[in-house]
């Protein structure tokens, strides 16, 4: 009976559009808001930050890039990690060839970069769909690879090919602490979900899944597929660029081009079918997941006293996540935040049964 | 019900011009020409695999004709696009439904109203200013055509999940949301039941007589086109066999031949 709309009558459509429409709701999110900016960074250890909740946020906000694409556009993507090289590489570039540039406008130019050469790369949806499309873009990936480890531009001619971030600065302070970085993370997840947010709820959002869901009748309304795709493609591949240059910069802080290697590509496209093709909420799921995981399965078993050798974790790791993808696709393509969603309905009708 | 009754039929608003259509070696359209006047309800009929959805197909820039002209408000054009004709004010339905499966009922109705939208991709992140208002204002309109269809309780359905009947509906709503100029209706009441049937009628009925919109419509059950249109075109095998108001088409004997399949 707690969660329930009774007695909350929306008085205008704005009320109805808005993103958490239910009060309880919003409560939820102002509570994890609260936590997130306030109680965590409080308590957390330094282990925390930097092994869990940095990579967390990180993978979250590629996972909406990804999610944008292939949830809400219908174009799979293989190529994320390769998106995410080139917004690390570029503010590498930027940072150390430009040293007087603010470190937000480094992270936007390298999400700017990734946008441009994601249109690049996206071109070939316009063309081939689904399986094939995955094969193209798999192309971008490794391209990427290749062009990162072979042009030593890139690299600034650093004999071993793997580069360090500068020291970072904004306005003045330094970042360096794991709970500083941490900090300029979640602003940049915050305000970066909030817009993918409004984007999906809107015109743009609609173009996307009307291409998704019925790509002939979305020409035949107007929505020029062109557009829709390449935008699809272009903001897509900011998110994944930006996440890059933070993956590398704040999280990594050295690195080389294997750090982005075609692995990186599938593990944010199972946490975005676990978390939920088409939906931002999904991806926050879909990474703590990916990453909780693995942890349990290191914990658990010992902490119950069970011999288990890593090897076997790994292999647990392996098929856990096969299995778990192959439910997902199946039975839920919606992912967890479907299973979410479906909770918090049953809730709303608790305690009677319909 | 024959309705020239409150509305006047006014000049010819399109005009189609020995449209010839073939893939490959099927020709789906010979010479075809006829046109469709302002407000009026213009019936296409003819037997299975006549060419009717080929015509509206060429009408709203799908299919691209091989030899013909299409006259929309005065231009002539051969070959336009789906997006020139969406733009110009040409909106359909279309036989086998072609909903947005994963979006809400409402969320259709927006999509037909896109056009329309014209704030960029950077406000709409903001989702603030300009681009909150003009959502609302869009979502007003859609709101309307929801009340109009009396559709209000499954405004946030997946219309993948709605009976067959209401997608129609839902469908005739992401039409009528572009506010177009000409609709143009396949099959709208194809696999209704009779009274989902006569709602479809009062809903034709009505947006021809309350906003004017002029209509083309294909559909299979006589009765219904007889009450309806006002002038009916008949085609089969790809070719015009008969064109005027109900009651001449009824006893047009090519007509009546081709229904019952006599020979050619
Ligand atoms: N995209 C296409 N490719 C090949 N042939 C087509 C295509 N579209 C239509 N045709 C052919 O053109 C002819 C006319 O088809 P059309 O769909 O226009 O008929 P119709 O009058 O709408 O029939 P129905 O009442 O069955 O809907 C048919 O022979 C059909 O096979
Ligand atoms: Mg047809």
């Amino acid at each position: 009976m707690l969660y329930r709309e009774a007695g909350q009558f929306k008085t205008s459509y704005g009320d109805d559009q808005a993103i958490f429409p239910i009060r309880q709701d919003r409560i939820g999110v102002a509570i994890i808001l609260l936590a997130a900016y306030l109680a965590i960074p409080l308590t957390a250890s330094p282990y925390l930050f930097t092994s869990i909740l940095i990579p967390f946020l990180i993978y979250a906000l590629a996972a909406i890039g990804l999610n944008l694409l292939t949830g809400y556009c219908g174009q799979v993507s293989l190529g994320t990690g390769g998106f995410m090289a080139v917004g690390a590489y570029a503010a590498y570039n930027f940072a150390i060839r430009m040293p007087e540039l603010n470190l937000l406008v480094v992270f936007l130019l390298a999400g700017g970069c990734a946008a441009l050469v994601g249109v690049v790369f996206g071109i070939p949806s316009l063309r081939i769909k689904g399986f094939y499309l995955a094969v193209a873009t798999l192309a971008a990936q490794f391209f990427m690879d290749w062009m990162f480890s072979r042009i030593k531009w890139f690299t600034n001619y650093t004999p071993s090919g793997s580069v360090n971030a500068p020291p970072l600065s904004l306005f003045g302070f330094a970042i360096d602490t794991p709970a500083e970085r941490y900090y300029l993370i979640l602003a940049i997840v915050t305000v970066m979900a909030l817009a993918a947010k409004n984007l999906v709820r809107g015109r743009v959002g609609r173009s996307w899944m009307a291409i998704r869901d019925m790509d002939i009748a979305a020409e035949i309304i107007g929505i020029r597929p062109l557009r829709a795709k390449l935008s699809a493609f272009a903001v897509s591949s900011f998110y994944a660029g930006i996440a890059g240059a933070l993956w590398a910069f704040l999280h990594l802080g050295s690195w080389e081009p294997l750090a982005f290697d075609i692995n990186r590509s599938f593990t944010l496209l199972f946490m975005v079918i676990i978390g939920g093709l088409g939906s931002i909420l999904g991806c926050f799921f879909g990474a703590a997941f990916i990453l909780i995981v693995p942890l349990a399965l290191n914990q658990i078993p010992t902490a119950l006293g069970i011999p288990i050798s890593t090897a076997m974790i790994s292999h647990l790791e392996f098929m856990i996540f096969g299995a778990l993808i192959v439910f997902f696709l199946i039975v839920e393509p919606h992912g967890l935040a479907r299973l979410w969603a479906l909770g918090k309905e049953k809730l709303r009708l608790w305690p009677f049964p319909h | 019900m024959t309705a020239t009754g409150g509305r006047r039929i006014g000049d010819v608003l399109l005009k189609v011009e020995d449209i010839s259509l073939s893939f490959g070696g099927v020709r789906a359209l010979s010479g075809v020409s006829f046109d469709i006047r302002k407000h009026e309800i213009r019936a296409i009929i003819g037997p299975n695999g006549a060419g009717k959805s080929s015509m509206l197909n060429v009408i709203n820039g799908f299919y691209h004709p091989q030899k013909g002209k299409i006259i929309f408000k005065d231009i002539a054009r051969t070959d336009i696009g789906p997006y020139d004709a969406a733009s110009r004010g040409i909106a359909r339905t279309f036989q086998n439904i072609a909903l947005f499966r994963g979006m809400s009922t409402l969320d259709n109705i927006m999509t037909g109203r896109l056009l329309k939208m014209k704030r960029n991709l950077f406000w709409q992140a903001l989702y603030w200013g300009p681009a909150r208002r003009e959502e609302m204002e869009h979502r007003a309109a859609a709101e309307r055509i929801i009340d109009f269809l009396e559709i209000q309780s499954i405004r946030k359905v997946p219309v993948g999940r709605l009976p067959y009947g209401l997608q129609k509906r839902v469908e005739l709503g992401r039409a009528l949301a572009a506010e177009p100029e000409l609709l143009l209706l396949d099959e709208p009441m194809a696999g209704m039941n009779v009274e989902e049937k006569e709602d479809m009628c009062r809903f034709i009925l009505d947006v021809n007589d309350e906003f004017g919109t002029t209509i083309a419509l294909i559909e299979h059950d006589m009765g219904v086109v007889m009450d309806i249109s006002d002038r009916v075109v008949v085609l089969d095998y790809g070719k015009k066999i008969a064109d005027g108001t109900p009651d001449e088409v009824r006893g047009n004997q090519a007509v009546i031949d081709a229904y019952l399949g006599v020979q050619h």
